[in-house]
């Protein structure tokens, strides 16, 4: 699998990205500064990973939406290309019209910094596949801005067509309020576009991929790409 | 051109000399040295470095007394940063200062620029930073300006930390009403270079070219330095203006632009614009190269118009940074600059003169000799009164008026002993990927190296009402907590930087706490073999004569060969439980005494450093051996206190045995007799006989169990679940209730 990271001004967990796809991969992934204009030929994944692109002025994510690179992420996802967006990343792909709906300031007001748990709500996509259906995984959360919200219906509509990818569950798997704490919409961690190709989420599922570190949690999703993607 | 400064009209330098807060004598000396009276730049110019802030004048003197060699020392106090060799070729560079004054005067911006300068000091020395922690103080948790300067001040590290994607990964939290007025902010950066790759801030080479990089200069900050160095009033508020303002996005594109140039050999010096900015900057590298050096104000990018020279030169806007470059770099230099979108200018050149000379709008604003400026600069051996030694309080005259379960619940949730996790969470403790013990997990952070096996283990530490009862013993623990939070968690502890909070040091007694601190904390880091590398002193802590409790706040640094290592204070279930080190029950400076009965007096425990080192050497020999499931020390709140918040971090129980005879039990279970570990192992057998073997005191004290309740040697039982509801809260319920 070849992937490229996308590095704004700004962005700061594109070395844990980067870790986590080399776990799962065993090749480092390109890092592409956003003055970029194109994509590198071949490519089968890019990446939006988390930060403060131009530090969050203006609104999360809307700077970084207008870059050069961004022209080219948005041809390269109409070609049937894959796109990871995570916490900023993700916000970045709502301002660039590439996912619907937005991510508002956290319900509290406060930036929240803690693990989630996070159901896959199917397990078929080139993002989900190593999951077992209805797995239920635990990753860390830091975000200020992370709190989903779309008009009801455009989230009837993500229901309908199954485009929720992940929801803020208990460690038992419920979506309950207490599980849901930056107020997001339905609960809704995590997002696909229409053909399944593109995935927002906020949550930092590449902060667990070492057994040394923070257990492995998160690996799977990792693991899916590399399986999905073994064209290059 | 003009080529001599203008000086002042005397008596309105005189004047200004003094609204500046040089004293007369220190105001002859500038005469004397420039042989005129001084432009207004320069009185600015000296003013600011001869500030308690930046030349340290009263405590120069007692730091000296601290021990700063090792052979793993590499770079000791005197640079930006303190810096460490920690193997396989890699070296920590760190260090704690304080953001005090500011973070009273506006909390968010005070804290966040106190992240962002000591993010600074680390990475121009280059390393990349990898771990923030910080080290508060705040007054009376009822108070709503508490509230106020406690919130401002969390989200202003998390604002500032969080947007750089340094994790802040540990820290410390008191409350105390001699903070009311001054709160403390202490903050720490650790970062990771090759240990053959270290800048530093000595300028050499005549011509080179002297570059500003970072953000444009503005009118913010102006004389921070010389606020910081004075007492607060009733008027305190409207030093607003003097605060500066933060920005941790130009602070994560200088830390990457600075990191790429570095790559390169185009450097020669570098020192980032922090206290006095353009001043000290420009002072201190062309000083420490036995230089002079040229700056021509024209060229300093500019935030606003019509900015003066003493304006730009006594500025403190953030984010700037000053370099020396090697002849013909600046271009490649600039193009690095500009791809972050980094102000890049040169604006004078190194010259043999030995003087600065500062040059604005075709006129001479300042031309100072630079060897008086530093060498005459005032250094003051301030009369010491000693604190007088409290007696020993007989644990055997304190009544216990509660009982042992009340007292527990009531000391977990009592605002220095309850959870901090509303603070934790409001700072993202896991960006880098490396973070393997992140806060509330064990004794000390825990941080791995990205692409190694080794990771550094970081704390900060200090028992301000122990210093205040007996500076020179409070000293000591302060070092010997560190040491031991290290210690618990299996790591080789290595070096500290410190943080010298105190009143006014023209107080006798104020000064006599500082002595005495440093006598204490002299004693410990020699026997611990433990040095200082870097650290900060932050004077005149005192608002209407009313100073804070001393606090010489400790960061310490150690080191694990490989992180798996590591041990975690969380109790895991069907464990033995072994208390090393001796209990006498002191409960004199206790939190029991002061929660429970409602009395602050006493000496406070005494540090057997001797014993320490024996009982902490023989700990982490046992945790690196394997033979260890969770370790946590004995500290505030004592022995009971340390069994209940490793059963909380697990939700598992224990069963506890009977206390020694002699002893009451109040007295063992919350006395806060020093050098002590609880250490959760399979067996204990095996750890008693080794313990014996090495001449350590250790006993039995019970058994972890999965039932979730601690049950006391009379069969009282308390529950696991509510201790931790009470502990988790305090925090929230003060903060969030209204």
């Amino acid at each position: 699998m070849k992937a490229a990271i996308i590095v704004f001004p700004g962005t700061n967990r594109e070395r844990d990205m980067a870790l986590a796809l080399h776990r799962a991969t065993g090749r480092r992934p390109l890092m592409l500064w956003h003055a970029e204009a194109a994509l590198p030929r071949g490519l089968d994944l890019a990446v939006l990973a988390g930060g403060f692109s131009y530090g969050d002025y203006l609104r999360c994510g809307a700077m970084a939406a207008h870059s050069p690179i961004m022209r080219a992420v948005r041809e390269f996802a109409a070609r049937g290309g894959h796109v990871l967006g995570v916490c900023n990343g993700f916000q970045i792909l709502c301002e660039a019209g590439m996912l619907p709906g937005a991510l508002l300031r956290n319900a509290s007001l406060r930036f929240l910094s803690m693990d989630c748990h996070m159901r896959v709500e199917r397990s078929d996509t080139a993002f989900t596949r190593r999951f077992p259906p209805g797995a239920v995984f635990r990753a860390t959360m830091a975000h200020g801005d992370g709190n989903y919200f779309a008009d009801t219906a455009t989230l009837d509509r993500l229901e309908g067509e199954g485009l929720v990818a992940l929801r803020y569950v208990t460690p038992a798997g419920e979506a309950t309020p207490e599980a849901n704490r930056n107020g997001a919409a339905r609960n809704i961690a995590g997002i696909y576009s229409e053909n399944l190709r593109v995935m927002g989420l906020m949550p930092h599922p590449e902060n667990q991929v070492d057994p040394e570190i923070d257990g492995t949690d998160g690996l799977p999703l990792f693991q899916s790409l590399a399986d999905s993607l073994v064209a290059a | 051109m003009t080529d001599a400064p203008s000086p002042l009209p005397s008596d309105r330098a005189a004047q200004l000399a003094a609204e500046f807060g040089l004293k007369p004598d220190e105001y002859e000396r500038v005469l004397a040295i420039l042989g005129r009276a001084p432009s207004l730049t320069e009185l600015g110019i000296f003013s600011v470095m001869w500030s308690e802030h930046c030349s340290y004048k009263s405590s120069r003197v007692w730091l000296r007394e601290l021990p700063t060699k090792a052979p793993w020392v590499i770079q000791g106090p005197g640079e930006n940063a303190g810096v460490i060799a920690i193997g396989e070729g890699l070296a920590a560079v760190f260090k704690m200062e304080s953001h005090n004054h500011p973070s009273f005067i506006e909390p968010y911006q005070g804290a966040a620029t106190g992240v962002g300068g000591i993010l600074r000091d680390v990475f121009t020395m280059g390393a990349r930073p990898v771990a923030n922690l910080n080290a508060l103080r705040f007054g009376d948790p009822k108070l709503p300006l508490t509230r106020r300067i406690l919130d401002g001040v969390v989200r202003g590290i998390g604002g500032y930390g969080n947007c750089v994607g340094v994790p802040t990964v540990g820290g410390e939290v008191n409350f105390h009403p001699a903070y009311n007025g001054n709160p403390l902010v202490n903050a720490m950066t650790v970062g990771i270079a090759r240990a053959d790759r270290i800048f530093y801030a000595r300028a050499t080479g005549v011509g080179n070219p002297v570059v500003y990089v970072g953000s444009k200069t503005g009118r913010d900050g102006i004389h921070g330095a010389t606020m910081a160095s004075a007492e607060f009033s009733a008027d305190s508020e409207e030093k607003r203006p003097t605060v500066q303002i933060g920005d941790p996005f130009s602070e994560k594109l200088l830390i990457e632009a600075c990191m790429e140039l570095m790559e390169t050999d185009a450097i020669v010096a570098i020192q980032d614009m922090g206290a006095a900015g353009l001043t000290s900057s420009s002072v201190e590298m062309a000083g420490k190269g036995g230089m002079g050096i040229e700056l021509d104000l024209d060229a300093v990018p500019q935030r606003e118009s019509g900015m003066t020279a003493y304006e730009m030169m006594l500025s403190e806007s953030q984010e700037r940074m000053l370099m020396i470059l090697k002849p013909g770099r600046e271009a490649e230099a600039e193009r690095i600059f500009r791809k972050w979108e980094l102000d890049f200018a040169v604006i004078g050149r190194l010259t043999d003169s030995g003087r600065i000379v500062i040059r604005h709008q075709g006129r001479v604003e300042a031309d100072i000799p630079l060897a008086p400026l530093e060498s005459e600069a005032p250094l003051y051996r301030r009369p010491t009164a000693e604190t007088p030694k409290p007696p020993v309080l007989d644990a055997a005259s304190v009544p216990d008026p509660v009982g042992i379960p009340a007292a527990l619940e009531r000391l977990v949730a009592c605002p220095d002993l309850c959870s901090r996790r509303w603070i934790w969470d409001q700072y993202d403790s896991m960006v880098g990927g490396q973070t393997a013990k992140r806060p509330g997990a064990a004794d000390a952070a825990v941080v791995r190296i990205e692409d190694h096996a080794r990771a550094l283990a970081l704390t900060t530490d200090c028992t301000p009402r122990y210093c205040a009862a007996d500076p020179e013993e409070g000293g000591k623990q302060a070092v010997a907590e560190a040491w031991r939070n290290i210690t618990a968690v299996g790591a080789t502890p290595l070096a500290i930087t410190d943080n010298m909070n105190f009143g006014n040091p023209e107080k006798p007694e104020i000064m006599g706490q500082f002595a005495a601190a440093v006598r204490g904390m002299a004693a410990a880091c020699a026997a611990l073999d433990f040095p200082v590398v870097s650290g900060n002193v932050s004077l005149y802590n005192e608002t209407e004569g009313r100073a804070i409790l001393p606090t010489p706040a400790i960061g310490g640094v150690g080191v694990l060969e490989r992180v798996t290592q590591a041990v975690g204070l969380a109790l895991p279930p069907g464990c033995e439980l072994v208390l090393v080190g001796e209990t006498r029950g002191w409960l004199g400076q206790s939190l029991w005494l002061r929660e429970i009965a409602g009395r602050e007096e006493g000496a406070p425990p005494p540090v057997d450093l001797a014993a320490e080192r024996r009982n902490g050497e023989f700990v982490r020999a046992r945790i690196l051996a394997g033979a260890v499931r969770a370790c946590h020390d004995c500290s505030d709140g004592g022995l009971l206190v340390a069994v209940a918040e490793m059963a909380m971090a697990s939700g598992a129980g224990a069963v506890l045995e009977a206390p020694p005879a002699g002893l009451p039990p109040h007295a063992f279970w919350f006395g806060e007799d020093q050098g002590r570990y609880v250490l959760a192992v399979a067996e204990a057998a095996p750890l008693l006989a080794a313990a014996r073997a090495a001449g350590v005191p250790a006993a039995r004290l019970g058994r972890s169990t999965a039932e979730g309740a601690l049950v006391l040697p009379d069969g009282r039982s308390i529950s696991v679940a509510s201790l931790r509801a009470a502990h988790e809260a305090t925090l929230p319920a003060l903060m969030e209730g209204g």
